[in-house]
């Protein structure tokens, strides 16, 4: 299939790979910015003997592999490593030798390493929307599984006009009031969640309502209805805590869905502008 | 257990032991857990389980703070100016190397410490990315601070130090072992142990096993995976065992689309494992195929070695055996758990058996000396992207459940049912504990070029919800859970766990506790709020008196009774 234009000048925002520490530079440098015009004569160079075998993204084509990845072309500056392979072939792996020089070379280098590596790879080929389900379908299952809380006309009047990037809505539906650990930035901070609240029951009997703020085995605090911070000792089992979370119905529910329920929901809750 | 004895005896004499005056033997490495914390899990064994008795469920309520230390990463004390700077953890002197040409202000601040710490004879050794640091364990001084100014690399984090006579061995994330004096921390030597362009980053705590030390290191790239064997003296290679084939007729190429795909597969062992001294195996995980996600470049096939537990033998460095615990993985779910060795009944009889708990959700009771399957179970009910066993109960993937471009709901999450962090077994239970986590997020694709992505890409993950986190107990002979403890909050697993024969279990929780419970039942026994742990408790004897040592917020807090 037709590849898109390889993607040469990613965001700088892209490296979301594992770890960065803070405050150091870029974990594994890129090659600095080369000649221009060399990546121009190089580019046509690799177009003309390379890109049939490495596909005209280096990322590899009919029978040759991904030259990005390459160790030889991961240790190489400006063509000296990829020279030899270049001008003696690799007979073994069925690669022709190359009558280039090493002005040449160094050309088709340029263009090489003026593809990204470092970090998180960029898609280049990204799919036009995550909308794939069926509306109607979606809005049955509305229906059947969403109805005793929620309303089309009332409360999620014009949803998709306020959320308008289906991922993003797809997401604060799923869980609103933001996502899980382990993804980046549910974007379900658009809808209004009304807050965790916690009782809790001493053993006198009295009870302590207010606004969750923060649990462990041995305290509780909340905020009570004058807007003050309350923390109360926790032994076991007293005092009893109880904890009314508003989102308890849809983690409930994340045992229950199929790709395809969530799928055609979405395709319904978009057309809700 | 006499066959035991008589082989680890033999053992000692197969391994010359190095006696140095103050320095850690090679038969000091070989005894199980007790006076002093001379590896990455103790002992060999991977249990984490102390047969130190004086802090006990009778007295563990009077457990109180020994001393605390803090310890501050970066070259800001260094001893340029006759030696006179101060901080680095108590006033002792930074000495500098390293090849790169970073700011040696560079990752300068409060020490995350993840690290497995080392003590021997009353000094403890730790170390974050670039750093490391020895410390008085009987008040927290610190003694020397070593600062490596690194070219790069990923710094997610340094899992502790391996010691060998009175020299220390540190993994930099630039992919160097740095070899340090003990007594000084003076630098002895480094040697290059992966390629900084191929975008090695090194975190491993170095193994010390006869004449071996082992070192493995990882990749987001797609480069291959490979455990070393160095000399202890000089740094020189010994062997170095691949996860992936590497060239036409290695094994398990025909789980590969080709050779290509196979050598730029990933499976990188970043972990470090457990050892048997009667077999001569050291077995570890290896991590995720690679491209991690977008899989189809790699072929149909279930990708060895990658995602499995490796039995590898110390002396040659061949592969005895291996079991891959998530064949073909499409998740970036490393199977990099410091597997724990259990002598235990099974089925009536006594075997040498290893457990795991993966990070894909399922748990595995294995024959450590043949790798044979005996148990498969699921420890986390949200668990949804395999559609059940195979004949050798493994898990088999629904790749419905890879990603979709309309997301696909996976449980779990990328940082998985449980990670890296290290799990305890206690032979007074029986039991297996582990922090644990039931969570999802969506996975969109997002490459749709048929040649998928490298790395990590082609896939955006977006998390939706964790439903709970847990210290797990679990019953090797089944792989039932025989109890949970359920925190309040869904924080995420904790950062590790030691059982001790006084039969207590400690542990850090989510709400910045360190605290201890009943191995038998989970029931709280103590805690005390010191921040949020960072990394799994360790125990030590020093002067008659039993520590309890943990980090948390960039400090050390060691406990003990008065």
């Amino acid at each position: 299939m037709a590849q898109q234009p390889p993607n040469q000048t990613p965001p700088a925002n892209a490296d979301a790979g594992r770890g960065r520490g803070g405050g150091r530079p870029e974990a594994y440098p890129q090659h600095p910015p080369g000649d221009p015009a060399a990546i121009d004569r190089g580019k046509a160079t690799y177009g003309v003997q390379c890109s049939f075998c490495h596909g005209s993204d280096a990322r590899g084509g009919e029978g040759g592999p991904n030259l990005i990845r390459a160790e030889i072309v991961l240790r190489d500056r400006s063509g000296e490593t990829i020279a030899p392979v270049v001008q003696n072939g690799r007979p073994d792996r069925g690669m022709p030798k190359f009558d280039l020089s090493a002005a040449q070379i160094s050309d088709i280098a340029a263009f090489i390493h003026s593809f990204r590596v470092a970090g998180y790879d960029i898609s280049r080929d990204r799919p036009p929307s995550i909308v794939v389900g069926n509306a109607t379908a979606g809005e049955a299952y509305f229906k059947t599984t969403c109805a005793a809380c929620h309303s089309v006309t009332g409360d999620l009047k014009g949803l998709a006009g306020k959320i308008t990037d289906p991922r993003s809505l797809q997401q604060a539906w799923l869980m609103p009031g933001g996502g899980g650990r382990g993804g980046r930035g549910g974007a379900g901070g658009a809808l209004a969640v009304p807050p965790a609240t916690v009782t809790v029951t001493l053993p006198s009997g009295q009870k302590i309502e207010g606004r969750m703020e923060r649990i462990d085995d041995f305290l509780v605090t909340l905020i009570d209805a004058d807007g003050l911070s309350r923390t109360i000792r926790r032994d076991g089992d007293t005092p009893k805590v109880e904890i009314h979370d508003p989102l308890d119905p849809h983690k409930n529910l994340l045992r229950t869905y199929t790709d395809k329920d969530i799928h055609n929901l979405t395709a319904y809750l978009v057309t809700l502008k | 257990m006499t066959a035991k004895t008589l082989i680890a005896g033999a053992s000692l004499y197969l391994f010359p032991a190095i006696l140095t005056a103050q320095g850690l033997s090679t038969a000091d490495l070989l005894k199980p857990l007790a006076n002093d914390w001379p590896t990455y899990s103790g002992d060999y064994s991977g249990k984490r389980y102390s047969h130190l008795t004086e802090v006990n469920q009778s007295n563990v309520k009077n457990l109180t703070l020994a001393w605390t230390s803090r310890m501050t990463a970066g070259a800001g004390n260094a001893a340029g100016g006759g030696g006179g700077g101060r901080g680095g953890g108590g006033g002792a002197p930074t000495i500098i190397g390293g090849e790169g040409a970073a700011d040696a202000s560079a990752g300068a601040g409060n020490a995350n410490i993840r690290a497995s710490i080392l003590e021997v004879n009353g000094v403890l050794y730790l170390d974050t990315p670039d750093n490391a640091w020895a410390v008085d364990a009987r008040d927290g001084r610190a003694l020397w601070h070593y600062f490596w100014k690194t070219k790069g690399g990923t710094h997610i984090g340094n899992r502790g130090l391996g010691m060998w006579g009175n020299w220390l061995y540190m993994e930099t994330p630039d992919d160097y072992l740095v070899c340090l004096d003990a007594r000084t921390g003076k630098e002895r030597w480094h040697v290059e142990i992966a390629n900084f362009s191929q975008q090695y980053f090194s975190t491993m705590a170095p193994i010390v096993v006869g004449n071996h030390i082992l070192v493995g290191t990882g990749d987001d790239l797609d480069e291959p995976g490979y455990l070393q064997s160095l000399d202890p003296e000089t740094g020189a290679l010994q062997w170095k065992w691949y996860s992936v084939p590497m060239k036409a007729g290695d094994a398990g190429l025909e789980t590969w689309s080709g050779l290509d795909a196979a050598s730029h597969g990933g499976g990188n062992v970043w972990i470090p494992g457990s050892y048997d001294p009667e077999t001569h195996l050291y077995i570890t995980g290896t991590g995720n195929p690679s491209p991690a996600y977008t899989g189809q470049s790699r072929g149909e096939g279930v990708n060895l070695f990658t995602c499995a537990m490796v039995a590898v033998n110390v002396d040659t460095g061949k592969m005895a055996w291996y079991y891959q615990t998530s064949p073909h993985d499409t998740h970036d779910w490393d199977s990099a758990q410091t597997p724990v060795m259990v002598d235990a009944d099974f089925n009536g009889k006594p075997r040498k058996l290893l457990v795991t708990a993966s990070r894909n959700g399922y748990f595995f009771t294995l024959d450590r000396v043949t790798g044979e399957h005996l148990v498969t179970s699921k420890f986390s009910d949200t668990v949804n992207w395999a559609k059940g066993l195979n004949a050798n109960g493994q898990p088999v993937r629904d790749p419905a459940k890879d990603y979709d471009i309309g997301g696909a709901l996976v449980s779990p999450n990328n940082g998985g049912a449980t990670n890296w962090p290290p799990p305890s077994f206690s032979p007074d239970t029986g039991l297996f504990y582990v922090p644990t986590s039931d969570n999802y997020s969506m996975y969109y694709l997002t490459e749709t070029d048929p040649r998928g992505a490298m790395g990590l890409g082609g896939k955006e993950e977006v998390g939706v919800a964790t439903l709970g986190s847990y210290l797990t107990a679990i019953d090797y002979k089944t792989g039932k859970i025989a109890w949970q403890h359920k925190y309040p909050t869904g924080g995420g697993a904790g950062n590790g766990i030691l059982t001790t024969a006084g039969k207590l279990l400690f542990a850090g929780d989510q709400g910045g506790n360190l605290v201890a419970y009943d191995p038998a039942n989970g029931k709280i026994l103590w805690h005390s709020r010191i921040g949020q742990v960072s990394n799994a408790p360790e125990t030590y004897m020093l002067d008659g008196h039993q520590y309890i040592l943990v980090a948390a917020e960039g400090s050390l807090f060691a406990f003990n009774l008065y």
